[in-house]
């Protein structure tokens, strides 16, 4: 009974917000190559996010987990320091729900550029080697290491990521999402215009 | 250690899809974060957009119809703030962001396994420093697990209502705007534009 309205109420939302999506974006399988339109994908996690608070009685996020993952290497490696920290007390480390959406995504994408013939081993974004030149390796790899640190730094202080403040927040109209998805992007716009425009 | 099997499935088909969609969206490209904080590619707004349009609809019908709770994480003033600062200086440098350096990674690119690596580091410190940072997030304040209708006072319909109509007048005027240059890569007739 109860799933069937949960069904019924993703029927009623998903077609108009599909045929808005596809109309705006052509055919999703024509969208530049093997992309879909964004629109699609948008309407297709706005869903998902639905789905999973419906399922899992869970926000959507992703930034959770590395914090997760750390604990559980950190329980190998040193276990009774990392059983005294504070942070684990309160979040236990464990393999849950939150690490296998991080596998799964990974699978999902796998999937995804496999099925697009996007597989790739690059380690230079061509805008970056635009940039930085052809052999800047090792400021790439660096700037993935620092940005990769402030990123998750950040996500933990603020209480989540840009799928977590960012979509799943920001649609459940959260007061404290509604500022981070400002403050991600006045620091992203203002970092990537120093980087690329000076 | 482990959450029960079925949580751990249902966690993992969520997994999936998101970064079926992830990757189909284009978000695991480091010229579409970056391009879109330069204002040159506009694919993360429009899916972001879309996203917390639909959603909202959706969970909000959810609610109410007593079929799901809310799940809002407390405005703590100076851990939004300095945290979301902080995050997003780290997404321009990394080029990628938690859930699409996952899909990155899934499509096999190198810069985004290091950045993982980072953010695992990353993650780290924090938990590291946590005892001391905690009481700090909350100098500026607690407004606790708010959304908008409730420090307004006002229904959440009303909200709804507003993000549809903010997104139908952006689709709106970038359909208006698409006509008027008929483009993209795959030299296909737009469907939206042969409509007419």
């Amino acid at each position: 009974m109860r799933s069937s309205l949960c069904a019924s109420i993703v029927v009623v939302l998903a077609s108009p917000a599909l045929s808005v999506a596809q109309e705006a974006g052509a055919d999703p399988l024509q969208y530049s190559g093997p992309a879909w339109s964004p629109y699609l994908v948008g309407a297709l996690i706005g869903l998902l996010t639905m789905l999973t608070l419906y399922f899992s009685n869970k926000p959507l996020g992703a930034s959770t987990a590395y914090a997760r993952v750390a604990g559980l290497i950190g329980k190998t490696v040193a276990p009774r320091h990392t059983e005294s920290l504070k942070y684990y007390q309160d979040n236990k480390p464990a393999i849950d729900w939150e690490v296998m959406l991080v596998v799964g995504a990974i699978g999902g994408a796998f999937l995804a550029a496999w099925h697009g013939g996007e597989l790739t081993g690059q380690w230079l974004p061509p805008m970056w080697e635009a940039r930085f030149g052809e052999d800047s390796y090792a400021w790439r790899t660096g700037a993935a290491l620092v940005g990769g640190i402030l990123m998750a730094f950040g996500a933990r202080l603020a209480g989540g990521c840009t799928s977590g403040h960012g979509i799943s927040g920001a649609l459940q109209l959260s007061v404290g999402s509604w500022i981070a998805l400002i403050c991600f992007f006045a620091g992203g716009i203002a970092t990537a215009m120093l980087m690329f425009r000076l | 250690m482990f959450d029960s099997p079925e949580k751990l499935a249902l966690g993992l088909v969520t997994g999936i899809v998101f970064g079926f969609l992830l990757q189909k969206g284009r978000v695991a490209k480091f010229e579409v974060i970056v391009g879109q904080f330069l204002f040159k590619d506009w694919t993360v707004v429009k899916m972001m957009g879309t996203a917390v349009v639909v959603g909202a609809v959706g969970v909000y019908a959810l609610v109410t119809a007593d079929m799901a709770s809310l799940h809002i994480r407390p405005a703590l003033w100076a851990g939004v703030l300095l945290g979301a600062v902080c995050f997003g200086i780290g997404m321009a440098v990394f080029g990628y962001c938690p859930g699409t350096s996952i899909a990155a990674c899934g499509e096999g690119r190198r810069d985004a396994m290091v950045g993982v690596l980072g953010m695992f580091a990353g993650a780290s410190l924090y938990v590291a420093l946590y005892e001391q940072i905690a009481p700090l997030t909350k100098s500026l304040g607690d407004w606790g697990k708010v959304t908008l209708p409730d420090v307004t006072g006002t229904s959440p319909w009303l909200w709804v209502t507003l993000l549809v109509a903010g997104g139908a007048a952006a689709l709106l005027f970038d359909l208006v705007m698409r006509r008027g240059t008929p483009t993209i890569s795959t030299g296909k007739p737009h469907r939206a534009s042969a409509h007419q």
